[in-house]
């Protein structure tokens, strides 16, 4: 699973011959991919990432850092595995059996992939937020306070009712629910379970949050609050977002990623990517020539 | 002709007059080429006329065969003589009965000769009644065949006269379909119906000589009743409570196996095994639910009793042979797979979406199982857990062969006991009157067997239902 990659005979990869481990990963040269995929203050490094499942290829070959309290936005046609790719950074596709990847992903220069690194703890540090939002079928209350009780970051009753009241600020759902705390978090409309949901993974204090396609089941206005919270959170937090609406990419991220077939086409600082495209594939896409 | 040959001839018939009624159709349209001018298709106009000269036949035939032998036996009981005529009731039914073994053994040339020969009174009078009742049989066979195949020919007659280009064949047939499947299920229903209403008429005959009061508050069960005045027999005591502590105690037990292991095994299968796992392990518990519970019993009685009896006096604990233990743990083996089938179904109906966003903070899959998954699934496992309960609590097997008969009320698990299921089966085996309150409060048992089992399958129901809303 952490195995380095051996490029393939068919790949013009001439950088990755050396021993990986010693290597300075941001001096990699890829040639598929056009644009800039470094950053200069990476929190995220991926490289050489193949994700298979089964017999079928999802993932080609993706090298991109996720540059540290800034919003990188993975956009491409359906099918074209950015999920996929965002799932295997929090090792979310460990519950596939037939789920297959290798390739280097580091976290803080960090082995994701380890074999003495427990994925528990990695997806503390490494939260997701889903396409639909899926808060327990519990207390709007108890959802927050989940993953605060099963790290046992508090001591008692008055610190849990402090992480969950910052965590539900910090999503911008405080003053919404403060006085229905003990309501069953389904009861909320759309938007603001999403705002739940992120309040909840906010709570465990990650360095990264994963969100994918984080407002794709919300209306224009509950969009619009999420996107101004994304906004916000890049202070404190390190963001991959999927999305499908190029205009939220534009609007909340720093960078881009566009992903075809598999494979990273182009990569860059999110105004080049949308003023300037440098592949034709690129292009045609924010054109809305076709996905 | 008998009624096998002739349901027979009927079947032929009725084929036959499905093509004769598409024939008929075709010819009244005017020929093939014409049978779109038919409101109807020439092959819905067959199954009509099928059905119309089937159906009214056959039923005429059920009744038939229902009524017939009554009928026979009055007349037959008329022509004899006056003398025993006079007989009382039970005696005329014994010489109706010989009657009867001598017409079904002889041949008529046989009785005629036997006639002819015998000089016995009482004897020729007999046989000279049996050569009637062969008679009248055979009368009464003809008269069957004749009305029943008239009955059939008639319907199809009066039927094809009718047929137009706009006869109705089609709405016609789909009513008659119709009407045989209500008949049809109203046959379970009649049968359920049927059930309650026997086993109440019965409780109410026992609760007319021992009080409701007594039968369900009652501490002493010791339904020996003495059959005559001189016999020293039980005192005939008839309260239900020890025997429905029984059944509590071994359910209790069995219930104290069965859930826990059970859903361990709803979780480790839906969570944790591989899909290869699952697709040996799930077949191999079914087949647990697929042993014959008379299988379990004798297990239960010469395998478990005695190590939990030698276990026990190897610590000093005195232990029944048959205790209550070793059935309430054999019922729970039994009821494992029901526990655990229903609950994985339970836990794997929970949105995947859930589990994700647990594993997506952190959790592991055990917080996740115990956390998230369980307390979505609750619905779904209580409702597992209430219809293995009315299943242990209907279990008979199994405790007639294990837990014993002795109405103990008592709560400690190595005693033995008896439920109401065992106590049931030993009143009504062997020769009973069926007017003594001792055979009568079986009755009265199973009836509120059935108000506890109805109960809690209603309990079960409602909270499955409940579940189902929560993710639809």
């Amino acid at each position: 699973m952490n195995a380095i990659k051996i490029p393939k005979p068919g790949h013009v990869n001439e950088a990755t011959q050396t021993d990986l481990s010693q290597t300075d990963l941001s001096k990699i040269e890829l040639s598929q991919t056009v644009g800039n995929i470094y950053a200069d203050n990476a929190k995220m490094s991926i490289r050489n990432a193949d994700i298979y499942y089964g017999d079928k290829q999802a993932i080609d070959n993706i090298s991109l850092d996720l540059a540290k309290n800034q919003v990188t936005a993975l956009i491409g046609p359906s099918g074209c595995g950015k999920s996929t790719f965002l799932r295997s950074l929090n090792r979310m596709n460990d519950t596939i059996d037939i789920c297959k990847i290798t390739g280097q992903f580091t976290l803080d220069g960090e082995d994701i992939y380890a074999k003495n690194l427990d994925p528990v703890l990695l997806r503390a540090r490494v939260g997701m937020v889903f396409q639909k939002p899926n808060p327990f079928p519990k207390s709007i209350y108890e959802n927050v306070a989940y993953g605060a009780r099963i790290h046992g970051l508090t001591n008692n009753k008055a610190e849990l009712d402090e992480i969950v009241e910052t965590s539900l600020q910090k999503a911008g759902l405080f003053n919404e629910v403060k006085d229905r705390l003990n309501d069953p978090g389904t009861g909320l409309s759309g938007g603001q379970q999403q705002r739940l949901c992120i309040a909840r993974t906010i709570a465990v204090s990650p360095e990264v949050i994963l969100m994918d396609e984080p407002a794709s089941a919300l209306d224009p206005i509950a969009t619009a609050i999420i996107e101004e919270l994304i906004d916000e959170l890049k202070e404190k937090y390190t963001i991959a977002i999927v999305t499908h609406s190029m205009q939220q990419a534009a609007r909340v991220s720093q960078h881009t990623a566009y992903f075809h077939m598999g494979k990273l086409v182009e990569m860059g600082k999110t105004e080049d990517i949308f003023t300037r495209p440098s592949h034709k594939l690129t292009e045609n896409y924010i054109t809305g020539r076709f996905g | 002709m008998n009624s096998s040959i002739l349901f027979f001839v009927l079947l032929g018939l009725t084929l036959f007059s499905y093509w004769f009624g598409l024939q008929r159709s075709l010819k009244v349209a005017g020929g093939a080429w014409h049978k779109k001018e038919l409101t109807s298709l020439p092959q819905q106009f067959g199954l009509l006329t099928a059905m119309v000269c089937g159906l009214p036949a056959l039923i005429t035939l059920l009744i038939f065969n229902s009524g017939e032998h009554i009928v026979v036996e009055q007349l037959l009981t008329s022509t004899l003589p006056v003398n025993i005529q006079s007989l009382s009731n039970v005696d005329l039914v014994l010489y109706l009965n010989n009657i009867r073994s001598i017409a079904s053994s002889e041949t008529p040339a046989n009785i005629l000769q036997v006639l002819s020969q015998s000089s016995d009174l009482k004897n020729s009078s007999e046989y000279k009644a049996a050569f009637t009742l062969q008679e009248l049989n055979q009368q009464a066979a003809w008269l069957k065949t004749a009305l029943v195949l008239i009955i059939a020919c008639v319907s199809v007659a009066v039927l094809v006269r009718k047929f137009s280009l706009t006869y109705p064949a089609r709405q016609k047939s789909e009513r008659i379909i119709r009407a045989l499947l209500v008949a049809s299920s109203a046959v379970a229903i009649l049968t359920t119906v049927g059930i309650v209403i026997s086993v109440l008429f019965e409780s109410i005959q026992f609760f007319k000589s021992v009080s409701p009061l007594e039968f369900m508050f009652g501490t002493q069960w010791s339904p020996q009743t003495a059959m005559r005045v001189d016999q020293v027999a039980g005192s005939g005591a008839f309260g239900a409570i020890p025997l429905f502590a029984g059944t509590m105690l071994i359910t209790f037990i069995a219930m104290l196996l069965a859930v826990p292991v059970g859903l361990m095994i709803a979780i480790y299968l839906s969570q944790y095994a591989s899909a290869k796992l699952r697709a040996f392990a799930k077949p191999m518990l079914e087949v647990l639910a697929g042993i014959p519970t008379v299988v379990y019993g004798f297990f239960a009685a010469l395998t478990v009793a005695p190590v939990i009896r030698n276990m026990g006096e190897s610590i000093g604990l005195s232990v029944a042979s048959e205790s209550a233990l070793a059935a309430g743990l054999v019922m729970g083996t039994m009821i494992i797979p029901f526990v655990s089938s229903l609950s994985e179904d339970a836990i794997s109906a929970v949105p995947n979406a859930l589990k994700e966003a647990s594993y997506g903070m952190g959790a592991t899959k055990s917080e996740t199982v115990l956390k998230v998954l369980l307390p979505a699934a609750l619905p779904g496992i209580v409702g597992a857990i209430l219809l293995a309960v009315s299943r242990a609590i209907g279990e008979t097997m199994i405790v007639v062969m294990a837990a014993g008969m002795a109405a103990n009320l008592t709560a400690n698990p190595l005693d033995s006991v008896t439920t109401v299921t065992v106590q049931i089966v030993t009143l009504l085996t062997g020769d009973q009157e069926f007017d003594s309150p001792k055979t009568l409060a079986a009755f009265a048992l199973g009836l509120m067997l059935f108000i506890t089992t109805l109960g809690l399958n209603v309990l079960a129901l409602k909270v499955v239902r409940k579940y189902r809303e929560q993710y639809d």
